[in-house]
């Protein structure tokens, strides 16, 4: 991990002005509180997060934050370094794109009756893979999940044939694609070293 | 089945198996059970009854700042804690170990806006190690084991327990809860044998070295392994503020203080080293001057406990994780006995530059009203080795750090990262209470001194012996020598009065002398020093002093001005 960061952050430092969309992916204790530890770091750096999602994660009592935020090199390695600083943190770890599978789920609530007169309305739903999971007279429910330009696109399609009264989307969800589980691995880790008895 | 107890108890309790000896308290209505139950334990612990919250905190770092022991303060809810809150930050900025116990409203009454509520865990997250509000009675023994062990391990650090009147109130069986380890929290890393290798390699190979000794050699109690690894390779080394008495001042290798006012040597010969070996410090602004031109020519070895201080400020060759008490001794066995001769006689003539355009003039002048660097000088000349400074923040710490001694370790108590003015007399009572034996001269200029003037009440009370030197100079003087230099001498509000401090130290019933002419200087500063109670010695220094050299905002660390001379 530090090695990770360590590496060459010389020369990043010094060229790396390049900002791009980072993944955080943060496990920690599951006490109050630690959300606002986590989102200060970005506060107090002047760094917009782009999207969170907070989830249970598979170790029990732990919680997993999904973060993306645009900034440097440079600059995610040091907000991971003070997240990672905080006492009731586990691990922080930061990705890009090709290092993650990654989705969003997006729900939109449109007029039936569109629905029902327009055929292109049901023939775009087709095109990008969406469910429908609600039909009633007044208003339908359409869910898609997938990569954000997908439902920005599905988006405004629908908003073409004037038929959403609602859209709401998901921050991004990620796993990883490394064949290491570093937060078991870690948990692991400080529990041969420290459990004498 | 042990019997129950009331939380408040549990909470003296769990403070006395955490080997708590001192307490810097002041009640109120959220935190008066403890108050209650602290009577009964006046035999086992020091309390001492501040005269304001901010002096219950600062009084706690001073006691750890000494003592290396975690410092405790004891406040109630509201304004109680709010006023720690400098304290806190100054704490933390400067790594040290303190628990702020507060009371608070009732867990029901949590989001009310009840009396004396704030949301102090919220408040403090930002500038603590760990803060944490327990609203269980049974969670008592285990928030205190961690609240100490936080703060005293790794890193060291602020914590703050918010306790709520319910849990005080509550009862429940003691039981003890000692700590191991935090799963999520590591408070060191074991050293990498890898990075020793790497560190040792350059270090053999340079030709120019340069050791930056912080506070962390201190806070390891790493001062010996520091001193093995620079004689064995002849390595010079230089101070920051904090760590100034990690290595002492007489070592034939301490090449001085780094820093904005620090000595020209050590900050000019940074820009020509070869190899940066920074040991327990974090390139303070004030440290660097401007970054971007810092230390280009080096290569740069960071031995630090806090990995997020690694290649924080400026970027990092040779990483070495871990505690400097055990990295220090490894790197010593490594390295080869080496003299570097050549590189540090290039240190004397700036030193001698330095002597002749400065210092001769600050601890020395032929004429004319006291200087605050001779003040400090001939304290420094008549204190005994193990004294123990306290300084407050402006001038008077700039003349103090420069001009003092540091013969014995952990014998600097100033507020570095924070730069909080009325630090220094509470300050100083935390430290004559963390080290009774030794003696504590404290120094202050005649705004900080005022700023918290009202803790002369404790150091009253307890007949707290510390010595007081006030250099009044009239001025805000920090912020007037900016002022001079930046601001065309629009001396805004920098001009102060003062009360007449002979007044106010017959109140106290403290011992006073004001000097004003050189001849008496050198008594006062005798008379001061053989009292056996507090002494305040005001000293009537020059009006628009300034200090010298500096690194003007926007320099390199190596143009250093030496002053209008220069």
């Amino acid at each position: 991990m530090l090695t990770k960061y360590i590496t060459d952050l010389k020369t990043e430092l010094t060229m790396e002005t390049e900002k791009k969309l980072y993944t955080l992916i943060v496990h920690s204790e599951n006490v109050a509180g630690i959300l606002n530890q986590i989102t200060a770091v970005f506060t107090r750096r002047q760094i917009n997060i782009e999207s969170l999602n907070v989830s249970a994660s598979s170790i029990e009592g732990v919680h997993r934050y999904t973060i993306t935020a645009y900034a440097t090199r440079s600059e995610i390695e040091r907000v991971v370094l003070q997240i990672e600083r905080k006492v009731d943190v586990l691990q922080c770890q930061f990705f890009e794109d090709s290092e993650i599978f990654m989705q969003e789920i997006a729900l939109f609530k449109i007029i039936t009756s569109v629905m029902m007169s327009n055929p292109e309305v049901s023939q775009i739903i087709r095109k990008y893979q969406a469910n429908i999971i609600e039909v009633n007279p007044t208003f339908s429910v359409v869910e898609k999940s997938g990569k954000k330009d997908d439902i920005m696109d599905l988006n405004r399609e629908l908003a073409g044939t004037g038929c959403i009264l609602q859209f709401v989307s998901s921050g991004r969800i990620a796993i990883t694609r490394a064949r290491i589980e570093h937060v078991s691995e870690y948990l692991d880790k400080i529990s041969r070293r420290f459990a004498k008895d | 089945m042990g019997a129950k107890i009331k939380g408040s108890e549990i909470l003296l309790k769990a403070l006395t198996e955490q080997k708590v000896d001192t307490i810097f308290a002041y009640p109120g209505g959220n935190i008066i059970s403890v108050f209650d139950v602290m009577m009964d334990y006046r035999d086992k612990i020091n309390q001492i009854l501040v005269r304001h919250e901010q002096g219950a905190a600062h009084a706690a770092e001073g006691y750890a700042r000494v003592s290396g022991r975690v410092g405790v303060a004891i406040v109630t809810s509201g304004p109680g804690v709010t006023n720690t809150i400098t304290g806190i930050a100054d704490a933390m900025l400067d790594s040290t170990p303190i628990v702020v116990i507060a009371g608070q409203a009732a867990s029901t009454a949590l989001g009310t806006d009840a009396f004396q509520e704030v949301d102090l865990v919220g408040i403090t997250q930002p500038i603590t190690k760990w803060s944490y509000q327990i609203r269980r009675t049974e969670d008592i023994t285990m928030a205190v084991a961690k609240a100490f062990y936080i703060a005293s391990t790794g890193r060291p650090g602020p914590v703050v327990l918010d306790f709520t009147k319910d849990a005080q109130a509550g009862l429940a069986e003691y039981k003890p809860y000692s700590i191991d380890y935090i799963r999520s929290y590591i408070p060191k890393t074991d050293v990498s044998p890898a990075s020793i290798e790497q560190a040792a390699e350059l270090i053999d190979n340079c030709r120019k070295p340069l050791v930056l000794v912080g506070q962390g050699v201190e806070l390891a109690g790493a001062q010996q392994e520091l001193q093995d690894f620079i004689e064995k390779g002849n390595l010079p080394a230089a101070r920051t503020l904090l760590g100034l008495s990690a290595l002492s001042s007489d070592h034939p290798l301490n090449m001085g203080m780094l820093g904005l006012h620090g000595n020209a040597a050590p900050n000019v010969l940074t820009n020509q080293a070869d190899l940066i070996i920074a040991v327990g410090m974090r390139f303070d602004d004030r440290v660097t001057g401007v970054v971007a031109n810092y230390a280009k020519k080096a290569k740069i070895i960071h031995l630090d406990i806090d990995k997020s201080e690694i290649g924080k400020i400026v970027p990092c060759d040779v990483p070495i994780l871990g505690d400097c008490k055990e990295s220090l001794p490894m790197l010593t066995a490594r390295i080869k006995k080496n003299s570097h001769a050549d590189w540090i006689k290039e240190f004397a003539p700036l030193a001698q530059k330095e002597k002749e355009l400065v210092i001769d003039k600050a601890i020395a002048p032929a004429s004319g009203p006291i200087k605050m660097g001779e003040t400090v000088h001939q304290v420094a000349l008549q204190a005994p080795d193990n004294t123990v400074m306290v300084t407050d923040v402006g001038l008077n710490q700039m003349f103090a750090v420069r001009y003092f001694k540091y013969r014995s370790r952990r014998s600097i108590v100033s507020s570095g990262g924070l730069g909080t003015m009325g630090f220094a007399i509470p300050a100083a009572i935390g430290a004559a209470t963390g080290a009774p034996e030794r003696p504590v001269i404290m120094f202050a200029g005649d705004g900080g001194i005022q700023m918290t003037m009202q803790e002369f009440g404790t150091i009253m009370e307890y007949h707290i012996p510390v010595k007081m030197v006030v250099m009044n100079n009239h001025y805000l003087g920090n912020v007037r020598q900016w002022q001079h230099l930046m601001f065309n001498d629009r001396y805004s509000l920098t001009h102060m009065l003062s009360p007449m401090y002979q007044d106010i130290a017959a109140a106290y019933g403290f011992d006073y002398i004001r000097v004003e002419k050189r001849q008496d200087l050198e008594a006062g500063i005798k008379a001061m020093l053989a009292a056996k109670g507090p002494f305040f010695l005001e000293v009537v220094v020059e009006d628009e002093e300034n200090v010298w050299p500096m690194i003007r905002p926007g320099s390199d660390v190596d143009q250093v001005y030496y002053g209008p001379q220069d």
